[in-house]
């Protein structure tokens, strides 16, 4: 059996006197589309922030294609992640926002190149290149000169994606992309994810409410509860017919097509 | 009319005042970045240097600052045998310059700490550095932020520059009292000099306001 | 020899332990033109908040001019224009009347910028909702709006105190003697300044760091909504 390319070992995260993750274990194969649903405050952001390294963990390992998150191996033995680790790691992943987060005072050429000159360290010519790529992947080729501001929602959003995958991660973590936008805007966000999709190679943790897109797009639904993978499974079964009586409550709140 | 012939002298402390606002406004500016950053800088040393010097220089008075450094600095010297007698010009450009960037030091740490925490999560998933994400990505977002207040800060240091008459600079304020003292024309004299306050420090407001526009080209307004 | 006292020049400790008395007499007159000072600042200042916001133009736009123009000159041309100039329309005042009167003319244009900002702090909901109930102006403004203004207007002006008292020493060229006035003079004869200046300097920071901790002080006291009426 290929290893997995996110494993998550007995993960415990608290926030003060809450835990968020409570024990949690959790796989991911590589090129596997996983979707995560649940309840506000089940954990479901945390996980992807904890895998961005936005948020550490206060027990269990985590390991990402092989290799330790937020441990490295020392003298043989586990011991806490420094920087320049967690930085190596950081460039297996890539992260959409539900806030866009776009640079504003960057243009959007700018902001996709950014990285991949300053941190990559690769050429203007080649960021430029790159940029061009990925822009006119999500269909925003000529906007490259424009502000953050001049753009719609539903704009920003595809070129955060674009900036994220500049950097060619071989994950792509997507926490409820389309949650802050107008609902006309949400469909050209899910068109491009989708398209992502198709790519074999790619790992995609996706976070949302959009029911039918993740039945349209995931290998996998995960639903989170009380810090914990409380079903798991192809999403025609976990989204249509669950299991648990939990899931099949809070699935009522969305509706469901036949 | 006497106050064409007022005219020249004060015309020309007049420059020695705008020269002396410019580069202590200026230099004053580096200190507030330097202090400002200092003081949210995760280097211990770099903290207590950044926070000595803003109390000091917030703490006590402008002019309290300006004869230290001219009378007092020099008698320092002696007792440790070096030569460190400043020059009226040196002494008042750095009295004011500390001053300012004391002030504006806060102006600064506000601001870039105004920057949203998104802006830094976005910038650490693509792995910057924290260097890069201060210089890059927080300090281009917060210098907006801070030129309101800026504005006002050099306003008031156009004000300050008066007291470096005080330690013989030949300034503005310099040139009124040599020119009441010769003539004992005091009204005239002056009306004349508050008149010309005034109109340096609109006009260094209407600066203050341009730099304020284009450095926030990317918030509001055209392409 | 000053102000009655003499100073010891055997050792440096002796010399800053015998001036330490004649510069607290400085002191005493820089916390004097500082309350005189910050009593004329806020009592002007009202003045011309009341000014700038009559509905009359008239009135307001000079009295906006004006405050103006007082903010944007320097304190010392102020004050020389004070002391030269009001003895030739027959107002002699003593200098330190004149200092404090130059201090308070300065900082009344900050005061009033202080209570505008104040009162128009005071949410429009709350003038809406007295309005509704017919409250009359007055009413209004005395038991609505004043009450939940004063918590943000006392620590602002609290501020503002400490700055007039950084700015007390620009009163020695009218020859005050306040505390820099002292130290200074004391430098002239002795030759020795390092000290006095520092000793200013030290007494300055200890003040500031009081006056300071006084405004936070005021500043938690005031609860935030408003002054409680039962």
């Amino acid at each position: 059996m290929t290893q997995p390319i996110i494993q998550f070992d007995k993960v415990v995260k608290r926030f003060g006197d809450v835990t968020v993750l409570n024990q949690l274990d959790f796989n991911v194969q590589r090129g596997e589309k996983v979707t995560i649903i649940g309840p506000s405050g089940c954990g479901k952001s945390t996980v992807l922030r904890i895998l961005m390294t936005l948020e550490g963990i206060d027990s269990g390992v985590i390991h990402v294609a092989g290799k330790p998150l937020w441990h490295q191996y020392r003298n043989g033995s586990l011991a806490p992640a420094d920087e320049d680790h967690l930085r190596e790691m950081r460039k297996e992943m890539g992260m959409v926002f539900q806030q866009f987060n776009l640079f504003p005072h960057m243009t959007v050429r700018r902001n996709v190149t950014e990285a991949p000159i300053h941190v990559l360290g690769l050429s203007r010519d080649e960021a430029n290149e790159r940029a061009e790529h990925y822009l006119d992947l999500v269909g925003l080729s000529d906007q490259a000169d424009k502000f953050p501001r001049q753009l719609s929602g539903g704009q920003q959003q595809r070129v955060a994606i674009a900036r994220a995958l500049a950097m060619k991660p071989n994950i792509m973590l997507f926490d409820e992309p389309t949650s802050a936008l107008d609902p006309e805007l949400v469909g050209e966000v899910l068109n491009v994810i989708q398209r992502l999709a198709g790519e074999h190679d790619l790992t995609m943790l996706l976070v949302t409410h959009e029911m039918q897109f993740a039945k349209q797009i995931s290998d996998r639904v995960c639903f989170f509860h009380a810090g914990r993978v409380l079903e798991e499974g192809p999403p025609e079964q976990v989204l249509t017919d669950p299991r648990e009586s939990r899931t099949r409550e809070f699935l009522k709140a969305f509706i469901h097509p036949a | 009319m006497e106050w064409l012939s007022y005219s020249k002298p004060l015309l020309e402390g007049a420059w020695v005042t705008v020269q002396l606002t410019f580069f202590s406004t200026l230099l004053g500016g580096l200190f507030a970045f330097a202090f400002g950053i200092g003081k949210i800088s995760h280097n211990a040393l770099a903290r207590g240097v950044a926070i000595f010097f803003i109390e000091i220089f917030r703490g006590t008075s402008l002019l309290v600052q300006l004869f230290w450094l001219y009378f007092a600095l020099p008698v320092l010297g002696q007792a440790i045998g070096v030569d460190l007698r400043l020059p009226p010009l040196v002494a008042g450009t750095l009295a004011l310059s500390l001053n300012i960037g004391a002030y504006g030091a806060e102006v600064v740490r506000g601001a870039i700490q105004a920057v949203p925490p998104s802006q830094h999560e976005a910038a650490k998933a693509l792995d910057f550095t924290p260097r890069q994400i201060l210089w890059r990505i927080a300090l281009p977002q917060a210098i907006p932020e801070m030129m309101p207040s800026f504005g006002n800060l050099a306003v008031q240091n156009l004000k300050d520059t008066a007291l470096v008459s005080l330690i013989s600079l030949g300034d503005l304020a310099f040139r009124a009292e040599q020119i009441r003292n010769f003539t004992q024309d005091s009204t005239t004299v002056y009306t004349l000099l508050l008149l010309m306050y005034f109109g340096m420090a609109l006009v260094l407001t209407g600066i203050m306001k341009l730099l304020e526009r284009s450095v926030g080209r990317w918030r509001t307004g055209g392409t | 020899m000053l102000l009655g006292i003499e100073w010891n020049t055997a050792n440096d400790w002796a010399f800053a332990l015998s001036i330490l008395p004649i510069l607290l007499k400085g002191l005493v007159v820089t916390v004097q033109a500082t309350v005189v000072g910050f009593g004329i600042a806020a009592v002007l200042g009202l003045v011309l908040a009341a000014l700038k916001a009559s509905p009359l133009r008239l009135i307001s736009w000079p009295a906006r001019i004006v405050t103006e123009f007082i903010r944007d000159t320097p304190l010392l041309a102020q004050l020389f224009f004070l002391y030269y100039v009001l003895p030739e329309y027959g107002i002699v005042l003593p200098a330190f009347l004149t200092g404090a009167l130059a201090l308070g003319l300065q900082y009344s244009a900050y005061t009033s910028e202080v209570y505008r900002a104040g009162i128009e702090s005071v949410a429009r909901g709350q003038t809406d909702a007295a309005r509704a109930l017919d409250l009359s102006a007055l009413r209004t403004f005395r038991v609505i709006i004043l009450p939940q203004a004063i918590p943000r207007i006392i620590p602002a002006l609290g501020n503002y105190l400490v700055s007039i008292m950084k700015d007390v020493p620009v009163l020695s060229v009218v020859s005050v003697l306040e505390m820099l006035n002292v130290a200074k003079i004391i430098g002239d004869r002795t030759f020795n300044y390092l000290i006095p200046l520092s000793m200013v300097g030290g007494l300055y920071l200890i003040m500031t760091l009081f006056a300071s901790a006084g405004v936070r002080y005021l500043d938690m006291r005031l609860p935030k909504q408003g002054l409680p009426l039962r």
